[in-house]
């Protein structure tokens, strides 16, 4: 029987290795996975090349997986954010590396890793410092540049509700990156509110077909980073 | 010493002169800041659809204190609404509408644009400065019409309007129109023309807080 959902959050992020690359949803708190990131830094793993919109904030969730010198490089479009500290400063010390990307080339590159895509031409860049040494090539009389797909050897992902055969839908703007993360891991790991039997979720309705879904794990409640931040939490507590 | 500089429009103004610019009916992404302004002054009776790039079309205003909901947020990461009538998707269909054409207008801020339409938003260069871009470059590349919404000068008295951009480029040749304080410029294949200026603003003085030069008045 096919069976995606684990017990435990020490089970959904058994197996990240040193030096994996680990896609992270979100944009800002929403949809990011507070709880799998947690657990992937009481796991240990390190020098991880971190593929996310942002870089957390506080010293909670991804902040606190960079505060506690787990990653070695992000890959992200916007690394500073209002409470965003911890990766400035690893920044500005020459401790952490960073690929900036812009934001929509960062999603397609991610979406074109999960379908098999190793590259395609976009305009977004063209002219500009993020473009230079990149192939560059007319089409129709405008010019664009090459850009590489991306794909994680496991992806770490928020989303509402899930089943066992790891079929999942979203809550509003807490989907963002999650559809194209699970598509581009060769494994997705997802928490979700709430898991519900086979044929409660509407098959019209569903974002994401659980063939892009490796590991469910129920997080009923999950903490809301903008809280932990205004307490001042810092991870691991 | 008497400043007799003309004061020009207030920000409010300005977003209200923008604001009637956009068609009816039009699909629109606002960026982060002044440009909010602009969802404020659409006029009666005419219906804009707001995209926000992390994943909402049909965004509505700020929620009333204690409704706000941290998982239905703005490409500011501040609180919004969905309206009736919103759908929301993920990240690479979003700037598949932002880059495959699909929103008519785009407002965004600027720290200079050039007399070619070439906009500098993203980053002063500074060593030790975090760049950051989000999604301003795939905005300018994708949507039909990019308008700038910002102060004529800079808050140390410095031309915004250059002629060449100091500032690493967001993108080459791609503001259609500046609206300031000042004055509504139109960037036109060769140059810029003044479409309307505030009250009290001569064409000297416009031109002297303006690097790049102004080829036509109203």
């Amino acid at each position: 029987m096919i069976q995606k959902v684990v017990g435990s959050l020490e089970e959904a992020v058994a197996g990240v290795f040193d030096g994996a690359t680990v896609m992270i949803g979100g944009f800002g708190e929403a949809g990011s996975p507070i709880e799998l990131i947690h657990a992937l830094i009481d796991s240990g793993a390190k020098d991880l090349t971190v593929v996310s919109n942002n870089t957390g904030s506080g010293e909670v969730g991804l902040a606190a997986l960079i505060a506690n010198r787990r990653v070695r490089k992000m890959i992200c479009s916007f690394p500073r954010t209002a409470n965003s500290t911890v990766f400035p400063e690893l920044y500005k010390k020459g401790e952490i590396e960073l690929e900036l990307v812009p934001q929509g080339t960062l999603a397609e590159r991610i979406r074109a890793g999960g379908a098999g895509i190793p590259a395609f031409y976009t305009p977004a860049s063209v002219n500009t410092p993020l473009a230079e040494g990149k192939e560059h090539r007319v089409f129709k009389g405008n010019t664009f540049v090459l850009e590489e797909g991306i794909r994680a050897d496991f992806s770490l992902v928020k989303a509402h509700r899930a089943d066992r055969f790891g079929n999942l839908v979203y809550n509003k703007t807490a989907r963002n990156f999650g559809p194209i993360m699970c598509m581009a891991a060769n494994t997705a790991i997802v928490q979700v509110k709430e898991v519900v039997e086979a044929g409660t979720l509407d098959p019209e309705q569903v974002v994401t077909p659980g063939i892009f879904v490796q590991r469910v794990v129920e997080i009923a409640h999950p903490a809301h980073e903008s809280e932990l931040v205004a307490a001042k939490r810092r991870y691991p507590w | 010493m008497v400043d007799h500089a003309p004061k020009g429009w207030t920000m409010n103004e300005v977003a209200q002169k923008l604001a009637l610019d956009i068609p009816d009916g039009s699909y629109v992404n606002l960026g982060i800041g002044i440009p909010e302004l602009v969802a404020d002054h659409v006029p009666e009776g005419r219906e804009l659809i707001y995209h926000t790039e992390n994943g909402l079309l049909g965004m509505g205003p700020v929620p009333s204190p204690g409704t706000e909901d941290p998982e239905l947020i703005n490409a500011g990461k501040k609180p919004v609404t969905a309206l009736p009538g919103a759908a929301y998707f993920h990240h690479a269909d979003s700037f598949a509408m932002i880059r495959g054409q699909h929103l008519d207008v785009c407002v965004l801020g600027a720290l200079q644009i050039s007399g070619k339409g070439d906009l500098a938003n993203w980053s002063t260069g500074e060593p030790g400065s975090i760049p950051a871009v989000g999604g301003a470059m795939d905005l300018v590349a994708g949507v039909k019409h990019i308008y700038v919404i910002s102060q004529h000068t800079t808050k140390t008295g410095e031309a915004k309007i250059v002629r060449e951009c100091t500032y690493p480029l967001t993108g080459k040749g791609v503001v259609s129109r500046i609206y300031t304080n000042l004055a509504i410029i139109e960037v036109q294949p060769d140059g810029l023309y003044v479409l309307e200026m505030a009250p009290g603003v001569t064409k000297e003085y416009l031109q002297a807080q303006t690097d790049a030069p102004l080829v036509g008045f109203p």
